[in-house]
């Protein structure tokens, strides 16, 4: 099976859907003369023309709005913001229009958009490009979110968002861009709202999405020297999430460990620990215990942002006091 | 290294101890498991043994004086060793953790796990103290041991559970098991059981596991294997909690009186004494070892009233109430109806005894299933006694004596005797009652069949 990045798997599940379907274009800041800000739409503009592929002003609120208006007259746009972190001035467009209008208009409009950028820190942006928004966009009903954590799903997630007739979040990862893994030539679809069993284990949960799916996996190959086997569960979409996954995991393992790349308070995590207090609460040998980034504006100054990040060490500590071994 | 002598927990709800009389000296040498002193605790006098070797260096508790739980007691240590700054401590609040010592822990009747009789306290120690099986390498050795067994409502009666520290999964597995938590030793942070603690009790045997269901006439089915089976509530049993709990006080209790001849039971103790002193029973024995058999016949009134659930036992341990100069007490006969009558009489006799000396230990009057109370020898005819919780019932015994009947349409002189029984409604069900005393009646009209 072909090895591929994450970016070039993203560019060719939009491809592949620009193919497909001519309702389908890319708009964004520098996706077509620049080839995009990180790539993903190389040669989209020599491929698909300048009425497919839509270089914007540095205006994020005004071409949210215009693709809403385009999804609501039967075109199915791919959003591009070049990182979420500017996307908070398009929020009233993806919030307030695109999650709304199909209830609004009582079913008259359906939004089939695809809001889509990388989310979270990189490394040294500072406080204000280095930030998870997953949990604000999960929190909004009429929005799906999704989170891919390797090449295969980011491209089977993307092409089911294209296709999906309701707005959806693809949150990406800078950091993810350059990761490689095997992506089938033939074509898949990845389902929205179905998490993967990225790994499997009987002493403790460890459930995650997008970047830190990594994080998890170097964790359970870490603790499995050790004799402590970990099921990894990539939640992959947010919202709507597979709550049948986690309490499958949890109902075997009956230990939990929730990491993620954001803030606590608030945060998916938080969601997915009351999932687990409902559905499991006696199957729970453990307190379930969270990883995620602290409670700070991410420091700018290299040991600090280290510091807040949550990475493998502190993911192994938290198994290790889930399981009592510490 | 010196040793601190602590007041300890001596009874499953003693709070506080009054230290009767030191049996050593300051300077004194004592060795472990020496009592060191007598200490009245809320149910009997009960003996504060040494912890360690050495010298007795300090008392730090007058006699006669009362003491929490927790209080430093005494140092224990060498001759030469420096014990300053531990009596200094001394001044300060009880010691936590000092409260309670595993070995005192009370041994309630699931803890006795499969063994026939009730395990002494140190007979527990050994596997109390040792580690559970551990599911993963590593894993750190277990904590100190729980908090003395938590204050039980009234002597017979089994903590609830909520009191011991659990993993939901713990307590789900320990239910499903049959498996009391009081039971079993935590191994998680602060005492915690979990699933690991529970799995290691079962493989030490102490799971009483469900047995396949039986078919039965009639009344609820109730596995006969194991020391007890819980049985979650139907709806009609919780209707019927809450209707008549609502009805009359938190047991909603009927009562049920017949009257019993004791003509054969007469004849029968005859015969025995002319055979010798030694084999000389007394009326009150012959009826504790047919109550015993007749809660054996009928587990539905053997049991236990847990909350939100009934828990029906398997093995009869029957109180018996006692009056002592400081109030009621309830010794236990454990396994009862298994007993032979000669076995009763004597443990009766011995634990009356020991009762009105203050000298019950823990385990002789905790864990009662049923209990009875014999007011005949006061000349009363028929009572009603009150039922200690979480029993179902209680079985109140009037005087035995002579009474014009009529039998067969003539008047005669027969030896008799009124039993009334309380019953939690809860629990027991009119009809449910009425069999219970129908077998008993059957069993004391017809003494022989307690020997068959």
């Amino acid at each position: 099976m072909p090895v591929i990045t994450y970016r070039d798997a993203l560019g060719a599940a939009i491809r592949e859907e620009m193919q497909r379907d001519d309702r389908v274009f890319l708009m964004g800041e520098e996706v077509a003369v620049y080839q995009g800000a990180y790539k993903v739409s190389k040669g989209f503009l020599q491929e698909f023309g300048e009425m497919r592929v839509v270089d914007t002003p540095i205006t994020e609120l005004g071409f949210a709005g215009v693709g809403v208006g385009a999804a609501m007259v039967g075109l199915r746009p791919v959003i591009e913001f070049m990182t979420w972190n500017f996307a908070l001035l398009a929020l009233d467009q993806v919030v307030n229009a695109a999650a709304k209008m199909l209830y609004m208009s009582g079913g008259q409009f359906k939004i089939p958009i695809v809001f889509r950028g990388p989310n979270g820190a990189a490394l040294q942006l500072s406080a204000q490009h280095s930030q998870a928004w997953e949990s604000w966009l999960a929190h909004i009903p009429g929005l799906k979110v999704i989170a891919p954590g390797t090449p295969y799903d980011a491209k089977g997630l993307l092409k089911s968002a294209i296709r999906d007739d309701n707005p959806v979040c693809v949150l990406e990862g800078e950091m993810l861009y350059n990761t490689k893994g095997e992506v089938p030539d033939e074509e898949y679809l990845i389902p929205l709202g179905k998490a993967d069993l990225k790994r499997q284990g009987e002493h403790c949960s460890i459930i995650t999405h997008g970047k830190m799916v990594l994080v998890a996996m170097q964790a359970a190959d870490q603790l499995a020297k050790e004799g402590i086997n970990i099921d990894v569960v990539d939640l992959r979409t947010i919202r709507p999430m597979d709550v049948e996954a986690i309490g499958e995991s949890v109902k075997k393992t009956n230990r939990a460990v929730v990491l993620e790349e954001g803030w606590e308070i608030c945060g998916v995590g938080a969601q997915v620990v009351d999932f687990i207090q409902r559905d499991c609460f006696d199957y729970l040998d453990a307190p379930v215990i969270r990883v995620h980034q602290a409670d700070t504006p991410m420091p700018y100054a290299k040991g600090l942002e280290k510091a807040a990040k949550p990475d493998l060490p502190k993911a192994i500590a938290a198994v290790r006091k889930v399981m009592y071994l510490d | 290294m010196a040793t601190k002598v602590f007041m300890e927990a001596l009874s499953p709800t003693m709070e506080e101890g009054r230290l009767v009389k030191w049996l050593k000296n300051e300077g004194d040498a004592v060795k472990s498991g020496e009592t060191l002193a007598e200490v009245e605790t809320d149910k009997a006098i009960m003996e504060l043994v040494a912890r360690g070797d050495g010298i007795l260096r300090k008392r730090l508790i007058n006699e006669g004086d009362t003491a929490p739980v927790g209080t430093l007691a005494g140092v224990i240590a060498t001759a030469d060793e420096n014990i300053d700054a531990l009596v200094a401590g001394a001044a300060g609040a009880p010691a936590a953790g000092a409260s309670a010592p595993a070995q005192v822990v009370a041994t309630t009747q699931e803890s006795a796990g499969a063994s026939s009789v009730p395990r002494r306290p140190e007979e527990s120690q050994g596997e109390a103290s040792t580690p559970p099986q551990q599911k993963v390498a590593d894993v750190p050795p277990a904590p100190p041991s729980r908090a003395a067994a938590p204050a039980a409502p009234a002597a017979g009666a089994p903590a609830a559970q909520g009191d011991v520290r659990s993993s939901p999964l713990a307590r789900r597995l320990a239910s499903e098991r049959g498996l009391d938590l009081h039971s079993v030793q935590g191994s998680g942070p602060n005492g915690r059981i979990i699933k690991r603690d529970i799995e290691a009790a079962a493989a030490a045997g102490a799971a009483a596991p469900r047995a396949a269901v039986s078919a039965a006439p009639s009344g609820p089915v109730i596995p006969r294997e194991g020391d007890f089976h819980d049985e979650p509530l139907s709806q009609i049993r919780k209707t019927i909690a809450r209707r008549l709990g609502e009805s009359i006080g938190p047991i909603p209790t009927f009562y049920l009186t017949a009257e019993y001849d004791l003509t054969r039971v007469m004849e029968m103790r005859k015969a025995m004494a002319e055979l010798g002193d030694q084999f000389k029973v007394s009326v009150n024995d012959v009826l504790l070892k047919a109550t015993a058999v007749a809660l054996s016949q009928h587990p539905e009134v053997n049991a236990h009233w847990l909350g939100d659930r009934i828990r029906y036992h398997n093995r009869v341990h029957l109180g018996m109430a006692v009056a002592t100069d400081d109030g009621l007490i309830v010794p236990v006969i454990w396994d009862a109806d298994r007993k032979r009558m000669s076995d009763i009489s004597r443990e009766a006799k011995e634990l009356a005894k020991r009762a009105r000396e203050r000298k019950l230990r823990p385990e002789e009057f905790t864990g009662s299933t049923f209990s009875v109370s014999n007011l005949g020898m006061f000349g009363i005819d028929q009572f009603t006694a009150i039922i200690n919780p979480p029993e179902a019932g209680i079985l109140a015994i009037g005087t035995s004596e002579e009474k014009l009947v009529v039998v067969n349409g003539e008047p005669v002189v027969r030896n008799r005797v009124r039993v009334t029984m309380s019953c939690d409604h809860r629990i027991i069900d009119g009809a449910v009652g009425a069999k219970f005393l129908q077998t008993l009646r059957r069993l004391i009209e017809n003494p022989l069949m307690l020997v068959y």
